[in-house]
């Protein structure tokens, strides 16, 4: 108990840290450190699925977008129409958002006594599904719709991002080429890193059927090791219009949703598995997926396009 | 479980402190940055009513947990896709607002 | 038996936490990049290990224990090499020696 209340007090300064520093730099760092924390809670909070992806995602990739992000905008300039708002708007803001949590911790301390839960139908079900983990279980097989749903979100996200495109640069290779010194220190550690990490990444997503990990939280290990030997100059970025490429990207989806409709033939419903097979069909969906979600989340990093390939 | 309340305070207090940053700050990066601590203590709502709901020999309840994954995933998608648009935008026009001076 | 595990992770988990806190000290209180970073790669791969050290004696399946360790190597192999990459960067311009 009094360890929840220290990384709680610590976690509110971060927070008040991120917001109130006056370097962006210095709030991107700030809000990398509160992602780790949080992920501290979630640990707390018998989650530790949710904190593998908050470490990796919500802090760590999330965290290279921003900083890229921080450092190329510095020089930014802000127009004189946007200043900062006066003494009265600052004032008025902290009175609403201070009604704003006092109201989120009434709900938090009304909350009703027996808690309702799933937990136990959650629980009668996984033999059926084959799996150990719950929160598997739950991604793939009883709201396996919303997992395919999350995985067209993504692919409609890196539609998005490519479709900011300069015209000159359509169909071109994103991200900046490094050339980084092949005696270097990065060149090194990511010859060394990056072999250890893809088996970690392949071992958390393989595991995840039985204990805490995933395929998602494997595929940004996966995509990460992309980002780190793409920095280290030891790979380049393939150009976005090459079709193994957009074939890799749309497996995922593709297989999810095939077997989504041959559900009606096998078990009578969008996504439902037979009982004997359920393990297998899992397992078929969650190979594909893994792929396409980590070249996703590494071309969402990398950005749109802003070079041609050297001819 | 005392120890869930605990955290559903800190979440009402991040969501508190997101949206004061993210109507006080001009930049919209920073902008960013607070909605992403709204996200954070939105999702740690989640978090505690799901510990709230340990049952059948788990630690919490699964549901909400497997909605916490999603919804972090779909929230880096969106931060990539707004942060891609703050840089094209600066790219453009050397400024990263969209108001006109004058 | 496991009282002197529980007193001898206790022990080095304590040393391993002094040794954050004198690598923060030294975060806080030295004058530049360079002797900070020095402070804090120094102290914090040594707390970091006696941290590990005191949670192998709570460890009773091997493949955890491994992990433990593999921990420290790769926290170890990637502090290194963002210190040199900061400190390359942080180089004083002025003339050497």
């Amino acid at each position: 108990m009094v360890f929840d209340i220290g990384l709680t007090l610590l976690v509110v300064a971060v927070a008040v840290w991120t917001i109130a520093a006056r370097d962006t730099f210095a709030a991107v760092i700030g809000f990398v450190a509160f992602g780790l924390l949080l992920a501290l809670a979630w640990v707390r909070l018998a989650a530790p699925d949710v904190a593998l992806t908050e470490a990796a995602l919500g802090s760590g990739v999330t965290g290279v977008v921003l900083l890229g992000a921080s450092t190329r905008l510095r020089h930014a300039e802000i127009s004189a129409a946007d200043k900062k708002p006066g003494a009265m708007l600052r004032a008025a803001a902290a009175v609403l958002c201070t009604v704003v949590s006092a109201g989120l911790a009434a709900i938090v301390l009304v909350l009703p006594h027996p808690a309702p839960t799933l937990a136990p139908q959650a629980a009668a079900n996984m033999a059926a599904t084959g799996l150990g983990n719950p929160v598997t279980a739950v991604l793939m097989a009883y709201r396996a719709i919303d997992t395919l749903l999350e995985t067209v979100v993504l692919l409609l996200a890196l539609l998005g991002l490519w479709s900011l495109t300069p015209d000159p640069f359509w169909g071109g290779l994103p991200g900046r080429r490094h050339h980084d010194d092949p005696d270097g220190v990065l060149t090194f550690a990511a010859q060394l890193l990056v072999p250890v990490g893809i088996l970690v990444g392949i071992h958390i997503f393989w595991v995840g059927s039985v204990a805490p990990g995933g395929e998602f939280q494997g595929a940004t290990i996966l995509a990460a090791m992309w980002i780190l030997a793409a920095m280290a100059g030891l790979v380049d970025a393939p150009p976005v219009s090459r079709r193994w490429l957009r074939l890799i990207l749309v497996a995922g989806p593709a297989v999810f949703f095939t077997i989504g409709l041959a559900g009606f033939a096998m078990a009578g419903g969008f996504l439902a598995y037979p009982e004997s097979h359920a393990k297998l069909l899992i397992v078929m969906i969650e190979v594909p997926v893994t792929l396409s979600i980590a070249a996703t989340l590494a071309l969402l990093v990398a950005g749109p396009p802003d070079r041609m390939p050297q001819q | 479980m005392s120890d869930a309340t605990v955290y559903g305070l800190c979440s009402g207090i991040l969501v508190g402190l997101g949206l004061f940053g993210l109507i006080v700050h001009p930049e919209p990066l920073r902008k960013i940055l607070a909605f992403n601590l709204i996200g954070g203590g939105v999702f740690l709502l989640f978090g505690v009513v799901a510990r709230r709901g340990a049952a059948a020999g788990f630690g919490g309840d699964p549901v909400p947990q497997a909605l916490v994954i999603t919804g972090l995933v779909v929230a880096f998608a969106a931060t990539a896709l707004a942060v891609a648009l703050l840089r094209r935008l600066f790219q453009e026009t050397g400024r990263t607002t969209l108001r006109s001076d004058g | 038996m496991s009282l002197a595990l529980d007193l001898l992770t206790i022990l080095a988990v304590s040393a391993g936490v002094f040794f954050f806190l004198a690598g923060t000290v030294g975060l806080l209180r030295l004058p530049d990049a360079l002797t900070r970073l020095h402070a804090l790669t120094k102290a914090d791969n040594l707390g970091l290990g006696l941290v590990v050290l005191g949670l192998l004696f709570q460890e009773e399946r091997l493949f955890a224990a491994l992990k433990l360790i593999t921990v420290w190597l790769l926290t170890l192999l990637a502090g290194a090499t963002v210190t040199r990459l900061i400190a390359r960067n942080a180089r004083p311009t002025g003339p050497r020696g």
